[in-house]
């Protein structure tokens, strides 16, 4: 926290996401999953999605429930490494703003900046690493702001006021808002908590705010977006393609996401 | 204030109090004082837990302060680890293997607390310190499944509900202490994610306390995880260290043991036996299983809510520590430790499964105690060091003895 978060302007994801002129999708896909991981990508971009959270899987991911820890398993099995998820985004020339996100001993272990400015290299606008909490983040943060990384903090049901306005003045790209006081995972609910979060966040902030855990339907994502900007779709997704769900699959039910943001 | 207990009159004095030696809190080396504001102790520690933790672990934090601070709170813990877990708990000479191996070796009797191992010291601690706060439930992560033990116990004490993730593996190769929480009403919950031990364990009931902060209470097993826990742990641990310190002094001429030995799973019966010595001339020596030695093999990192030292690859990804001892299968240390090997104040050393059974066999023989195969990290290295040289001749070593070792007894019987 004493370290000055270097990034002052608006970077590409934030600005993408401020000029969308509707509400955001950001739909989640663990990188290394598959052999044809960015095809997903690809169709996410098609179904309307403003943005793609891409996962550098972690062998212990904290926030995590089961699905999301599964896919990371999985994408480990096949020896998927940060090195090659960043080849593989490297090649892609997407018309909408990547985002990585992850764990801090990964950041950690190339070292914040050679990590950042690999993460830049690739062509990956922001960051999210949620075991960072704002008394963590001071020295990534200012790696990041350095090589043009925009690292998205989050907010969550238990954050008491103030840590929210500080929250929402560090955060660069967007506001992760936290839906639930829990892991993520498909549920039958959008959360009750979700909708108080984002409103205290959007009385604080003109940064865009993204609900994200536990949005899992299009009904879910319709009621989101109305106290939020947008929101983050992960396991329901996963869960599909780990049952072996096609990228054109994918993106035809991420479709009625979008037609039911817009509606 | 201890509601509907005031029957056991908690707040009188334990009848035999052993406490630091006068004059010596407040004026301990400052290698192991508090840790800063952050909860660093020098480049380790810290609170890297999602966003949703924050406030449960600056609540924890706020009343650990108070409590510690709290004459009261401290009567009542004094009161029972006395009553309850039978402290203070004695040193014994070992006679015979003293004299085998010509060193003076004194065991610290961790194995006579009541569940049979020092991690009773840290729960009831923590689960006075739970009730205190008004919460009705402990969750807690088991190796060996003694904390686990712990855990189920001290809520049964205080009318607290208890949940203990353990991983299937580790349900398999301690079946008694699975049997036992259970009986102490406890729920155990196996967990199949990872390695299937006691890493994993902690990373589910971290994220199981994200969705149940409101009425529970994560009881933490060793000096490990976020900002207060490693520092608070070791506080209630470090009850190992102020005995011994004061009956050692009964036992050598010299006053402090040369050296001071004990095993280290996350490290908290090394940090509470250290803490007790810190500021004598004894060498202070942590004993790793070799194949979870966070220290020998692992690289700066970030699990399970703190920086330390991890087994880890190039990327950043856990290693899987393989140990005998469940207790010990963990693929980091607690931070403390790491700081203390950073300013070389402290040593630490590797003993392999091999040399530990026959650890268990050479005590068990040589004085009729049967210890835990975690705690018997620690004789091995003595004994294999006394043979080297590297412990010399007539040196004077307390060595903590963690546990007992009841729960070994059917992994122990598949190996003979
Ligand atoms: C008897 C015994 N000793 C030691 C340990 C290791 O824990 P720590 O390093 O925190 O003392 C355990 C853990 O389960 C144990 O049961």
């Amino acid at each position: 926290m004493t370290t000055v978060d270097t990034l002052t302007t608006p970077g590409r994801l934030e600005t993408a996401l401020r000029t969308a002129g509707r509400k955001l999708l950001v739909p989640y896909v663990t990188g290394g999953l598959t052999d044809n991981w960015t095809d997903f990508i690809a169709a996410y971009e098609q179904a309307g999605a403003d943005a793609v959270e891409i996962g550098l899987p972690f062998s212990d991911p904290m926030i995590d429930g089961s699905v999301i820890q599964q896919a990371s398993d999985v994408a480990l099995a096949r020896g998927t490494t940060v090195a090659s998820i960043l080849a593989d985004v490297a090649k892609l020339r997407p018309g909408i703003p990547l985002v990585a996100m992850t764990y801090y001993n990964l950041v950690q272990r190339r070292g914040l900046a050679v990590f950042c400015a690999a993460l830049a290299e690739a062509g990956i606008s922001g960051l999210i690493v949620p075991d960072a909490p704002l008394e963590e983040a001071g020295d990534l943060a200012a790696a990041a702001g350095q090589h043009g990384v925009e690292l998205v903090r989050l907010a969550a049901p238990s954050t008491p006021p103030a840590r929210l306005t500080e929250i929402a003045e560090r955060s660069r790209g967007f506001i992760y808002a936290i839906s639930l006081m829990g892991t993520t995972g498909v549920r039958a609910e959008l959360a009750a908590t979700a909708g108080q979060l984002a409103a205290d966040l959007k009385a604080r902030t003109d940064m865009p705010v993204i609900l994200g855990l536990g949005i899992s339907t299009p009904e879910h994502a319709a009621e989101a977006s109305r106290y939020a900007d947008g929101v983050v779709i992960a396991s329901r997704i996963m869960r599909e393609v780990l049952d072996g769900a096609t990228p054109a699959e994918v993106g035809a039910w991420l479709a009625t996401v979008r037609t039911a943001l817009d509606a | 204030m201890m509601v509907g207990m005031t029957e056991l009159s908690l707040s009188t004095p334990p009848a035999v109090p052993v406490r630091a030696p006068a004059g010596r809190e407040g004026a301990l080396s400052s290698a192991m004082a508090a840790p800063d504001a952050r909860g660093r102790f020098g480049e380790h520690g810290g609170r890297y837990v999602p966003e949703s933790l924050i406030p449960a672990c600056q609540e924890v934090e706020a009343a650990f302060r108070a409590a510690w601070a709290d004459p009261e709170f401290r009567r009542d813990l004094d009161r029972l680890l006395a009553v309850h877990a039978g402290r203070p708990t004695p040193v014994t000479p070992a006679w015979r293997l003293s004299a085998e191996l010509g060193v003076t070796l004194l065991l610290k009797r961790e194995d006579l607390a009541h569940t049979g191992s020092h991690k009773i010291n840290n729960v009831l601690g923590q689960a006075l310190l739970a009730h205190r706060m008004g919460k009705t439930r402990l969750i807690a992560e088991t190796g060996a499944g003694q904390h686990g033990v712990a855990t189920a116990t001290a809520a049964a004490l205080l009318g607290l509900r208890a949940t203990v993730f353990m991983g299937s593996r580790d349900i398999e190769r301690q079946a008694l202490n699975v049997f036992r929480m259970k009986m102490l009403g406890a729920e155990v919950v196996p967990v199949d994610s990872g390695s299937r031990t006691l890493k994993d364990a902690c990373t589910e009931a971290l994220r199981h306390w994200v969705g149940t902060v409101s009425d529970s209470y994560y009881c933490v097993g060793s000096v490990m995880g976020p900002h207060p826990y490693p520092w608070m742990v070791r506080e209630f641990q470090r009850v190992i260290g102020d005995e011994a310190r004061a009956q050692v002094a009964a036992e050598l001429t010299t006053g402090t043991p040369e050296y001071v030995v004990a095993c280290i799973g996350g490290g908290s019966n090394a940090a509470g036996t250290f803490a007790g010595f810190v500021d004598t001339p004894a060498k202070l020596i942590g004993v790793e299983a070799e194949g979870g030695a966070a220290i020998t093999s692992g690289l700066p990192g970030v699990l399970h809510g703190f920086r330390s030292y991890v087994l880890q690859d190039a990327d950043g990804q856990i290693g899987e520590a393989h140990s005998i001892a469940a207790g010990l299968d963990y693929p980091g240390i607690g931070p403390e430790h790491a700081h203390l090997h950073d300013l070389r104040r402290a040593t630490y050393v590797t003993v392999n499964d091999e040399e530990v059974v026959a650890a268990v066999h050479r005590l068990a023989r040589t004085e009729g105690i049967f210890a835990a195969l975690e705690s018997s990290h620690a004789l091995a290295w003595i004994i294999r060091a006394a043979g080297t040289g590297e412990l010399p001749p007539g040196a004077t070593v307390l060595m903590t003895l963690s546990g007992r070792g009841d729960k070994d007894i059917s992994a122990l019987m598949e190996i003979l």
